[in-house]
């Protein structure tokens, strides 16, 4: 094999000849090759690696990312009504702040001493979200909404010894996925249809369906339509009465307006925290929630890490420890909970300082906000020809369904790109191919204002008048 | 017992003035004799701030943001205000520079690898993370976008993760790649997902339902086999530290689904009879599957291809230098052959007349496995240090990664009392798993005690994962990023202490005594009466307040106690 040029990288010290040399003396070799012998010529690449040519200096580097990332049209700079799992909620600058620290954004495995400020962070978000969740036990973020909905469902079938799952028909359809690949074998999912009526879940077919092999309900709210289940409190009595749980997945920053789910009676209540001042990020930022009542029962059965306050051997000093860590499989590899690793725990500690600088008012703000910019946008698509707004008699917060009658809706968002609107997203990519290819799912936040919707509406009245 | 906080016998003050020369110096004031060399033990103090919890920050009326105002007032008539909550979220009340002060604070409490010499995290690669990089993660341009975008309008971010997959395919040999998954983990899950589906594919679903992989390989080759409801087979090291590959011969049959393996292991040890694991595995009909995790010292040297694996996984935040951030977020690399490719989660790029897009999902996919297309500003970092270091920058990579982890062995050995299990005169890759039950015997001191020692000198320091079958294990893993000089700091402080233990163990014993707090009761609040797992938790079990009891479920008389098991701990 030709031997390559050597090469001193900014990254790399000591690829400095003369200290290379030094080390090598110290080992008692006389290259690095020898140190690799063990490794045999059928393993090895008797090539070079065939990769774009190296941008070693950090100028031409920054060029070339700010040419490719200059190809990109943000979603957040136009006038955008994406939403579906991934929503364009204010990301407060003291977020990012924190975020990027260099502290917390490099550390990693850290014990609670070296560590300290990172496990008082997380201990903290898992407080403020236990807070707002109205619930005692918080754990330490998992990957994602999806991954906190599939455990969820897989603690309730633990929890109960129950092997049935009633699972409604309003999710989203990766998720929805997700969810029964993760439940292959484990227990039956049935799905509740949605009552035509309100696009929320059939509550007298929950009744009918309720027996002693359930082991828990999903209700999720504001569903991926957008809609509230106002029938939640009644779901969760019957699922009770049945000997099953409630288990409810929503986004936390809708509890500024709604109710907590633990308040009308979920007993596992998840979700992703995306929303909560992390930013879109193309829909790779996330963080998922899952939050139980203070019962060992429930508590033994997460696989995520869970901290807690501990003393120190310094009167009225306090420090933090894992909580029951025996449950994990980084204790007990095979014989833990499911499993637990990385996952998301710098977006846990940004949620923190976004729910700490929103307080109750901001929160509270925030809801009515969204609750109200839903319900005009509603109204004004509603008075556009050839415009029609699903079950929109129902509450919904941030989301809700539209139908172009005779339209294709990707055909709509098409022509809307050429208004500079990027159009709602497409129901038959959100719920999956069966959906009607002429509807789409809506979304407004805190961010859009009057005159985007007046954009909308000139823009929708022009292409389908 | 409860001790009062006590304070270090200053062990670093010693003179360290060889530099400068009394003789020499001006006479008068102005500077002691002093040198800019700093050559015996950091003098270090951690950061205690003694930041009380954020709650204790409220104060009535206090607020950190405010909201836009609707763009019209929600109508009393409307749903919506019917569903409006009755009370206010319970939430502290907090200005928005005490917020960020806090939070600060709390960074300075951190000890990130952008500060210490973060070689004590063996299996974890803790290097370099570009700070370039972080304006391309973080930019308005890539932030801003939403998944659901039209392709035409995010080509930028298409182009990043299509190179980003072909350069994974070249280092791996690989012939396919999924960029979606959320971390080694997830990956690790994602590619016991495709063990799966592929077997019912073939209609072996149902017999195929055991996976091997070994007890150096990262606890989650196990448990998201299990999770996935495999039967699963540990192999033990042989005296060499390989797994027993007669064992593998042993234990393998018509029912084993897959291998999962890793390479060097996390002693650090290349195992040179691989393909003779791979080919056991094959000739029963199962997958072999690489945990790429210790691929930092393999960059353009040996890949999964040539060794025969069917399917492998990076973690982009351990080999291709995203930051570690607390534990996540991470990102996750699946590799497969191309019999497999079909199976891979989450859409490929493809380019059609010069215009990226995502190619329709072949229906044999496995479940998508995270929202979304992958941990955007992970792969964005990936793609950024690939570029920035080329083929001949990653080969060097880990030419140097092998160099520096041999050169630390070399200076451990000199250590009385610790000693490298296996292999004893042998080269190792990128990491050495070490045992200190030498010293142990000696003193006392555990390897778990020397780790918070290590933290009164600013340094991290990691065991190894459960169980220690390295006795008082410590695993090192230098990685490309740290200087000679570093690496001498980390194990010249190690022996120091290591000799401490020997003169004064007590000290170690009650260490550490220079950082943000002090030894930590690991058993006083983990059972479920005192655990406090909230700060809601905390005011109910501990100061007696109550709250609104809601509606919930309650078990059935019959339904019975799980058995738990017994008490573990982090270290």
């Amino acid at each position: 094999m030709a031997e390559l040029p050597r090469l001193v990288h900014p990254y790399i010290p000591n690829s400095a000849p003369a200290v290379r040399e030094s080390m090598l003396s110290t080992i008692g070799v006389d290259s690095v090759e020898e140190l690799l012998a063990v490794i045999p010529e059928n393993l090895r690449l008797d090539r070079d690696l065939d990769l774009p040519p190296a941008l070693s200096s950090e100028a031409e580097l920054d060029r070339h990312m700010s040419r490719l990332l200059g190809a990109n049209r943000p979603a957040a700079e136009a006038i955008s009504f994406l939403g579906a799992g991934t929503y364009d909620h204010y990301v407060p600058a003291v977020c990012s702040e924190v975020n990027g620290r260099a502290e917390f954004l490099t550390a990693y495995a850290g014990e609670p001493y070296e560590d300290h400020g990172k496990w008082q962070a997380i201990f903290e978000y898992t407080s403020l979200m236990a807070d707002l969740l109205e619930m005692d036990v918080v754990n330490v973020p998992t990957y994602d909404g999806f991954q906190a909905l599939a455990t969820s469902l897989r603690m309730a079938v633990r929890i109960t010894g129950r092997t049935r799952l009633l699972v409604p028909a309003t999710l989203d359809a990766a998720k929805n996925a997700r969810v029964r690949s993760f439940l292959d074998g484990i227990a039956e999912v049935t799905t509740i249809p949605a009552d035509p009526r309100s696009g929320t879940i059939d509550v007298d077919w929950v009744a009918a369906n309720l027996d002693a092999e359930v082991a828990a309900v999903l209700v999720e709210t504001p569903n991926q339509r957008g809609a509230v289940e106002t029938a939640a409190p009644r779901i969760a009595e019957l699922a009770h009465a049945a000997g099953a749980l409630l288990v409810a997945s929503t986004d936390p920053i809708s509890l500024g307006h709604l109710p907590a789910p633990a308040s009308w009676g979920a007993d596992i209540v998840c979700g992703d925290i995306q929303s909560l001042g992390l930013g879109m990020h193309f829909g790779g930022a996330n963080g998922g929630f899952i939050a139980t009542h203070d019962d060992e029962r429930f508590v033994y059965e997460f696989p995520s890490r869970l901290f807690g306050l501990a003393p120190t051997r310094v009167e009225g000093e306090i420090g933090f420890v894992d909580v029951a860590y025996e449950r994990t499989s980084l204790a007990m590899r095979d014989e833990g909970v499911e499993w637990v690793g990385t996952a998301a725990a710098l977006w846990g500690i940004t949620a923190a300082v976004y729910l700490s600088q929103m307080g109750p008012e901001g929160l509270r703000e925030l809801g009515e906000t969204v609750a109200a910019n839903t319900r005009h946008t509603i109204s004004v698509l509603e008075s556009i020809p050839g415009v029609e707004v699903l079950h929109s008699q129902q509450a919904h917060w941030r989301e809700f369904m539209v139908r172009f009658p005779g339209r294709d809706a990707a055909e709509v968002n098409a022509a809307l790109l050429s208004y500079g609107i990027f159009g709602g997203a497409l129901a038959r990519e959100v719920f999956g191919s069966e959906a009607n290819l002429e509807e789409a799912v809506y979304c407004v936040t805190e961010r859009h204002t009057a005159s985007d919707i007046d954009a909308l509406k000139h823009a929708l009245t022009e292409i389908l008048g | 017992m409860t001790v009062t906080e006590s304070t270090d016998t200053d062990r670093t003050a010693r003179p360290k003035r060889s530099g400068a020369d009394a003789a020499t110096a001006p006479a008068g004031a102005g500077l002691p004799a002093w040198s800019p060399e700093k050559t015996g033990l950091r003098s270090y103090h951690a950061p205690r701030w003694d930041e009380p919890l954020i709650h204790a920050l409220s104060t009535p009326g206090q607020r950190g943001m405010l909201v836009p105002a609707p763009m019209a007032a929600l109508p009393d008539r409307a749903p919506e205000a019917a569903v409006r909550r009755d009370t206010p979220v319970e939430l502290p009340e907090i200005a928005q520079p005490q917020v960020l002060r806090h939070f600060l604070r709390l960074s300075q409490e951190t000890l990130g690898a952008d500060l210490n010499v973060d070689i004590g995290q063996g299996t974890c690669t803790m290097k370099y993370s570009p700070k370039i990089n972080e304006r391309f993660a973080g930019s308005p341009l890539s932030v801003g976008t939403h998944p659901r975008q039209a392709a035409e309008t995010v080509q930028g971010t298409l182009q990043i993760l299509s190179e980003l997959q072909d350069c994974l395919a070249e280092v791996s040999g690989m012939d396919a790649i999924s960029l979606q998954a959320g971390s080694g983990s997830a990956a690790i899950f994602g590619n016991a997902s495709i063990v799966r589906a592929y077997h019912a594919d073939r209609g072996e679903g149902d017999t195929r339902d055991e996976v091997i992989t070994t007890i150096y390989s990262h606890p989650s080759n196990a448990a998201t086999a299990k999770t996935l409801g495999y039967k699963v087979i540990t192999l033990y090291p042989d005296e060499n530290g390989f797994p027993d590959l007669e064992a593998l011969r042993s234990a393998v049959s018509e029912r084993t689904a897959a291998l999962f393996i890793t390479n060097p292991e996390d002693t650090g040890i290349f195992n040179p009879r691989i393909t003779e694991y791979v080919e056991a595995v094959h000739e029963v009909g199962g997958l072999c599957v690489y945990d790429q995790a210790n691929a930092n010292g393999l960059l353009g040297i040996a890949r999964a291809r040539e060794a025969g694996f069917d399917l492998c996984h990076f973690n982009l935040h351990k080999t291709f230098s995203t930051p570690h951030a607390c534990g996540g977020p991470a990102a996750g690399a699946i590799g497969a052959r191309s019999h497999l490719s079909q199976f891979l989660p989450g859409p490929r790029i493809e380019r059609v007349d010069g215009m990226y897009r995502f190619a329709e999902a072949d229906p044999c996919a496995i479940a998508d496995i995270r929202p979304g297309h992958g941990v955007i500003p992970n792969l964005i970092r990936a793609y950024v240090w690939i570029r920035a270091l080329g083929a001949q920058g990653l080969r060097e990579v880990s030419d140097i990664a092998v160099l520096n982890n041999n050169y630390a062995l070399a200076k451990m050995l000199e250590i009385p009392g610790v000693e490298a299990p296996y292999a004893p005169s042998k080269h190792r890759v990128e990491q050495v798993r070490y045992s200190w039950q030498g010293l142990t015997d000696d003193t006392g001191v555990s390897s778990g005690e020397l780790g918070q020692r290590m933290a009164d000198y600013g340094f991290h320091y990691w065991t190894s994962h459960h169980p220690y079958i390295v006795p008082e294990p410590l695993t090192l893993e230098p990685t490309e990023s740290y200087s000679r000089a570093e690496i001498d700091e980390y194990v010249n402080t190690l022996a120091d202490i290591a000799a401490e233990a020997r003169t004064d163990p007590e000290t170690i014993h009650s260490s550490p005594l220079r950082s943000s707090i002090h030894t930590v009761d690991q058993d006083a609040t983990t059972d479920p009466d005192t655990w406090a797992t909230s700060w809601r938790a905390y005011r109910r079990k501990y100061l007696a307040e109550s709250f609104t009891a809601p509606p919930r479920w309650t078990p059935a008389e019959d339904l019975p106690m799980r058995e738990r098991a017994p008490k573990a701990h982090h270290r």
